[in-house]
């Protein structure tokens, strides 16, 4: 495939504006961490908003510092030549607001106390973020996006985009995503919370004070939903029953899955703020933008104004892709330009961050029309 | 490739609402967005197709024609297309009345049965046919209810479908002199044009 970004660096951007909450209560002021791949043309038309997940942040695509480093969490979809072109768009990715890696979250200081936040950070929603990466593109100069994408979370941030602001949306890409999540996925995010909370080191989120994390809910949380975003058979073909490698700690551990799950559980709790675990996956059981079916989805749907692509996995069973056809059914319904492809793949809903060859192809053919639809040669 | 029949455009308003089942590689859709600036959606099952069809710029659903069309609302296009699909559907009757209720007419094409070389292939040679209109065995083929002209109007009736406009052409899509004269058994492809009996 295409080449890639190479080092990339991300900018703290300052709002001083405050920012009024959907679920009550205020920002004074916040920082964004964002990192943008590619040039902003003239017309200031051709810029993408890519959205992250659950635990994703700014650093979408490229390297931190080298090369021999891991790349973004989205490489693969982002860079010359690939799905999200950036010799043809200029892409913002952006940590959102209550995150863990450089924007105004739990771990920043509260203005009025001179202290961290840790729990009083006040609960953000998708809308709350939809609004913060309004101001953003108002920051970057960027009047409407060509495209706004994301996966999971990040899906339903394009796809609140589009209620929200459609005059400022051309297209919206919606991955692996759902139009609210199921009592089953909420009840999945309420063990990984429990999980944290029930860890001795957690001190009702003021762990901070003790000079402490709660290492070992937050790792166990991870491992929950980790699970969930992997699917009976990816696990089967990556682990089956085979035993713990070697060449890792195997201390108590009796199958190789175990080792495998306690190795991200651990990876995870010594990156993740475990407040912003908490707040990140109430935005998402929040998420509803029929307002608890009070209005159908059509008619939330009906005054967007831009294409959609909306795309799920055959074997995700944490956002079905029924749920995926839940969107795409309310936007036929609401005659609204929606195209839609389930695509085969072994890897649950972890699919929509791995290489596939018709996910690639099908993306790509919609971001390359995006392109076109602005004046731009195929 | 069996090209659409050549009287399709005709029978489209301009700025209607076109939903195309089986578009396969949109090819129809976009020449009648550019020609007749149709609003166009199209459902097709195949991931390349959809590829090849958003490479045109075209919305299109994946969705297996066999699941129904429950997910449209009632009258919700002007023109429901189905070219050279009807016969390949598990429950052609019941396609049929989901297209009348999702739109105002409906287009369908579906491969003549009765057409002559048939008749000779199965009523001289005893074979089942195998042909340009008609390519796989029949182990092993899409075509699982295949149908005449005049099997066809008789499902009509049933159904309390009205004919509107009836042709035939052949597999380029062509008008041919004698299919015109004498459809069920020189037209290779039965066209028709439909609304539901007010």
């Amino acid at each position: 495939m295409a080449a890639s970004l190479g080092v990339v660096t991300p900018e703290l951007i300052p709002f001083e504006t405050p920012l009024a909450l959907e679920r009550g209560g205020s920002l004074p002021r916040y920082d964004l961490m964002v990192e943008t791949y590619g040039t902003l043309n003239a017309k200031k038309s051709n810029a993408v908003l890519v959205c992250h997940a659950l635990s994703g942040d700014h650093h979408a695509a490229g390297y931190h510092e080298s090369e021999s480093n891991k790349p973004g969490w989205w490489n693969h979809y982002i860079g010359p030549g690939k799905c999200i072109d950036t010799d043809r768009f200029f892409v913002v990715s952006l940590n959102n607001l209550g995150g863990c890696s450089g924007s105004t979250g739990p771990l920043s200081t509260d203005p009025e106390t001179g202290k961290a936040y840790g729990p009083s950070f006040p609960e953000v929603t998708v809308l709350d973020w939809v609004h913060a990466q309004a101001r953003l593109a108002d920051h970057l100069g960027v009047e409407k996006f060509a495209a706004i994408v994301g996966g999971s979370l990040g899906g339903m941030q394009a796809l609140q985009w589009s209620i929200t602001y459609p005059e400022r949306v051309g297209a919206a890409a919606i991955i692996a995503a759902a139009p609210r999540l199921t009592a089953q996925n909420i009840a999945f995010n309420e063990v990984a919370r429990q999980a944290i909370m029930r860890d001795p080191n957690f001190f009702d989120g003021n762990y901070a004070d003790h000079d402490v994390i709660p290492a070992s809910g937050v790792g166990l949380a991870r491992m929950v939903g980790h699970i969930t975003y992997l699917s009976d058979v990816s696990m089967g073909e990556k682990f089956g029953r085979s035993l713990p490698r070697a060449d890792r700690d195997a201390e108590g551990v009796n199958f190789a899955v175990e080792q495998y799950l306690r190795y991200q559980g651990e990876q995870f709790s010594g990156r993740f703020d475990a407040n912003t675990y908490i707040l990140m996956t109430r935005a998402l059981d929040y998420f509803d933008p029929t307002l608890n079916e009070s209005i159908p989805l059509p008619q939330v749907l009906s005054t967007t104004a831009c294409k959609f692509l909306v795309l799920s996995f055959t074997t995700d069973w944490r956002f079905s892709p029924s749920r995926s056809e839940e969107i795409v059914d309310a936007l036929i319904q609401a005659g609204k330009p929606v195209s839609y492809t389930r695509l085969e793949s072994a890897h649950g809903h972890d699919a929509f961050l791995i290489p596939d060859a018709t996910y690639e192809r099908i993306f790509k053919a919609f971001m390359d029309r995006v392109h076109q639809d602005l004046g731009g040669n195929a | 490739m069996i090209s659409h029949s050549y009287q399709i455009p005709d029978w489209i308003a301009k700025n209607s609402r076109v939903l195309d089942l089986g578009c396969g590689d949109g090819r129809l859709l976009a020449q009648l967005v550019e020609t007749h600036a149709i609003d166009a959606l199209g459902l097709e099952l195949d991931p390349d197709k959809i590829a090849a069809c958003l490479d045109l710029g075209l919305s299109v659903v994946q969705q297996d024609l066999n699941r129904g069309l429950s997910n449209f609302n009632d009258q919700q296009f002007d023109t429901v297309i189905m070219t050279q699909t009807l016969q390949a559907i598990r429950r052609p009757d019941l396609a049929l009345s989901e297209m009348l209720r999702v739109g105002r007419e409906a287009i369908v094409t579906f491969p003549n049965f009765a057409y002559i070389r048939n008749r000779i292939q199965l009523g001289l040679a005893g074979h089942m046919p195998v042909n340009p209109q008609l390519p796989n065995p029949w182990y092993d083929t899409p075509n699982i209810h295949l149908s005449t002209f005049r099997d066809f109007e008789e499902l009509c009736q049933t159904l309390s479908i009205r004919i509107l406009d009836k042709d035939t052409s052949n597999l380029s899509g062509k008008r041919t002199w004698l299919g015109t004269v004498w459809p069920n058994l020189f037209g290779e492809v039965a066209v028709y044009r439909l609304t539901k009996e007010s």
